[in-house]
């Protein structure tokens, strides 16, 4: 038996709310499977899970706000008796604790159904829905009661309430950013890249496929970053505790910009190890899901480094704010084709202004330049990151 | 003012008799053995010695006899403390407290006052069976003319004596056998306490748990395990259950919308139902389930131990009670 923990699905979350289950006891679950969707800062995150099993016990319920790291779930792995654990186990650490095996019921058992036209609802709840001027025929009760509580009321409300995403999401940048600068100490590093190259082989590449097979510079240019993270593994994971500790894999947050404003940066996990069709696929679906609020709590909460690329808009050089616990963050530019001395003549050259922010408590300038030198190589031999 | 001292609450009661016999010399002490025997429970030891056969008397095995004549002590201008062995030994003299304590200001036109403070001890879990455990206080509480009072922390026990004295008429003070050998620490002089309100002695959000007397530390035992498993729960000691402090009682479910009521008495025509129905007359709209009662089981209380344990509430049964309010 395992236990299923709410995530951390971002550096600053405390806690989220719980909002449905996509599963159900006694249904197995693939690692990796979407199981339930808990309303963050950042919207609704589908949580995936990371252990195969049958689901044996839903501990957390719809509306209830739940810290990071609480139990939400049991998980009978093989060989279990799901039922056997979902009859046995009550967690410690659960706000709603299960009832007791055989209540003395000292209430008298309400029936299931309510007479038509007659809600059942304690006084107090009554009294908050008309406060709150929620509809009393859409409350359904949750509890042991078979009653509408003040609870449901208040969830009812809060469902009701348009929930100020927009304000939320900024405030969780805000604070994010605002420990970046407080507690990381950045260094930055910037160089120009000849792109020419790298640019050149794209186009002949795209020019040979159907459209729907092409493949965007920006996919080329993060394969090149995670390929190039092999040499510096020190700009690759996480600042905790006062150490570093190496991430598992270059699992690149691809810094996204959200219609109406806001930012996130999900992972585009092993981006080092796919294709680039792959990795282009990948984007492209990563892209979609991010815009539609779609996102997995995996892909939220373990990028080992983030990738900025304002070259859309123009910029030619961005110095990014690392995302912390994070320890590196790569900036890239837009290539502007500029005057460059190439073997002692000066010709026209798209050029790719490449930079890092990365963490002193870390690593260094040298092995930041090393970084640099590296992506510098790799874009000089596009073939590579095929 | 010196450190608090650590006293029990069997010496917290001695001390308030000494104090009392101390503070007015028409205080004087009276029951079975309270004397030569030093109390049935201990109580009263050294006092004879201390204070003289005057004011410390060995009362004949006749409550109604010896109640009747503190009663009478009182009305001539005394302030007599009877003691009676237990609550069930007090239904002999029930005609004297009814009948006579009770209602001769109401009878005379205010004429007559009875400041007579009688204390009893109350409760089970002494294997005393079914003649010497019963929590009757609660039908005391029914009567207009008494006020009923019950110590369930050490200072209350020092305190509530005195505060008794005052009261120009009877006051009733159910001590539960049970609470006798518990410590805690109190200021090293005696603190005034009042005989008025209810005590908040522990603050909660989820639901308001109410009790009084021997069952105090048992609920609080519960609201501390209620609160590891995340279950945030107020105790509310009653100490006055005639008159009942309703605001307090109303200000606790008001803020926590559930009540769960824990008395070793009777639930059927009890305190418990008497505390639910002013929860439901006067805070009704504050309700988000059902109260419910911890209460004991429908029997003469039993001598065996299991048995006697299973008949009284306990500290497992309301944590399942009231989280199964609380679901």
């Amino acid at each position: 038996m395992f236990e299923f923990k709410l995530p951390s699905l971002g550096a600053d979350m405390e806690d989220g709310t719980f909002t449905e289950w996509q599963v159900e006891p006694g249904q197995q679950v693939a690692r990796g499977q979407v199981i339930c969707v808990v309303e963050t800062q950042k919207g609704a995150i589908d949580v995936d899970i990371w252990q195969a099993g049958t689901i044996a016990k839903l501990i957390a319920s719809p509306g209830q706000r739940i810290p990071v790291g609480q139990v939400m779930a049991l998980v009978a792995t093989e060989g279990e008796d799901w039922r056997a654990i979902a009859d046995t186990v009550v967690p410690a650490d659960t706000a709603a604790p299960a009832a007791p095996a055989a209540p003395a019921a000292p209430i008298a058992a309400p029936s299931a159904v309510p007479a038509p036209g007659r809600i059942k609802i304690s006084p107090a709840a009554r009294r908050r829905a008309e406060e709150l001027g929620v509809d009393l025929t859409a409350l359904k009760p949750s509890g042991t009661h078979a009653a509408v509580s003040i609870a449901d009321v208040d969830l009812a409300a809060r469902a009701a309430a348009p929930v100020d995403r927009q304000a939320a999401m900024r405030a969780a940048i805000a604070a994010a950013m605002s420990r970046s600068k407080r507690e990381i100490p950045h260094y930055y590093l910037a160089t120009g890249i000849n792109a020419e190259r790298a640019l050149g082989w794209l186009e002949q590449r795209n020019a040979a496929v159907p459209i729907g097979e092409r493949i965007l510079f920006a996919a080329l240019e993060l394969k090149a970053v995670a390929l190039a993270l092999r040499e510096t593994p020190e700009l690759n994971g996480f600042y905790e505790a006062g150490a570093f500790r190496p991430g598992t894999g270059m699992h690149l947050g691809v810094a996204i910009s959200l219609r109406g404003g806001g930012l996130v940066a999900p992972a585009l996990h092993d981006a080092d190890r796919l294709s680039l069709a792959d990795l282009m696929a990948q984007l492209k679906e990563l892209l979609q899901r991010a815009r539609g609020g779609q996102l997995r709590s995996s892909e939220m909460s373990d990028p080992t480094i983030t990738v900025t690329n304002l070259g859309d808009l123009g910029v030619e050089t961005v110095f990014g704010v690392i995302y912390p616990p994070q320890v590196a963050l790569v900036g890239l530019g837009r290539a502007l084709t500029k005057p460059l001395v190439i073997d002692g003549a000066i010709a026209p050259a798209r050029v790719l202004r490449a930079t890092l922010s990365a963490d002193h408590r870390v690593s260094d300038g040298m092995r930041g330049a090393r970084f640099l030198i590296e992506l510098d190589r790799l874009f000089q031999q596009p073939e590579l990151l095929a | 003012m010196s450190a608090p001292i650590r006293i029990s609450y069997r010496e917290a009661l001695r001390q308030g008799l000494r104090e009392a016999l101390l503070g007015d010399e028409r205080v004087f002490l009276m029951g079975e053995d309270v004397g030569r025997y030093g109390g049935s429970y201990a109580v009263s030891k050294g006092l004879l010695e201390e204070f003289g056969e005057e004011r410390i008397r060995d009362a004949p095995l006749s409550e109604s006899g010896f109640v009747g004549a503190g009663i009478g002590a009182a009305l001539n201008g005394m302030r007599p403390i009877v003691e009676v062995m237990t609550v069930n030994f007090s239904l002999l003299a029930l005609d004297q407290i009814m009948n006579n304590a009770a209602t001769l200001r109401h009878m005379s036109g205010g004429q007559l006052g009875v400041p007579v403070v009688i204390r009893m001890t109350t409760g089970a879990g002494r294997q005393l069976a079914a003649q010497h455990s019963h929590s009757l206080e609660g039908w005391y509480a029914h009567i207009p003319g008494l006020r009923i009072v019950t110590p369930a922390t050490v200072a209350d026990a020092r305190g509530m004596l005195y505060a008794a004295i005052q009261d120009p008429d009877p006051v009733l003070i159910f001590e539960h056998a049970s609470l006798l050998n518990v410590e805690d620490e109190v200021a090293a002089e005696p603190r005034a306490v009042d005989i008025d309100y209810a005590a908040v002695r522990r603050e909660g959000t989820d639901v308001s748990m109410i009790t009084y007397g021997g069952s105090l530390p048992k609920t609080l035992e519960a609201a501390a395990k209620l609160a590891a498993i995340g279950v945030s729960a107020e105790v509310v000691d009653l100490r006055s259950l005639r008159p009942l402090d309703d605001a307090t009682i109303v200000a606790s479910v008001s803020k926590t919308h559930r009540a769960l009521i824990v008395d070793e008495g009777w639930k059927s025509g009890g305190l418990s139902a008497e505390i639910i129905a002013r929860i439901v007359e006067q805070a009704f709209y504050e309700l988000d389930a059902p109260p419910v009662r911890v209460c004991g089981a429908e029997v003469p209380i039993p001598y065996a131990k299991h048995l006697e344990d299973a008949a009284i509430p306990q500290v497992d049964g309301i944590v399942a009670a009231a989280r199964r309010l609380v679901k």
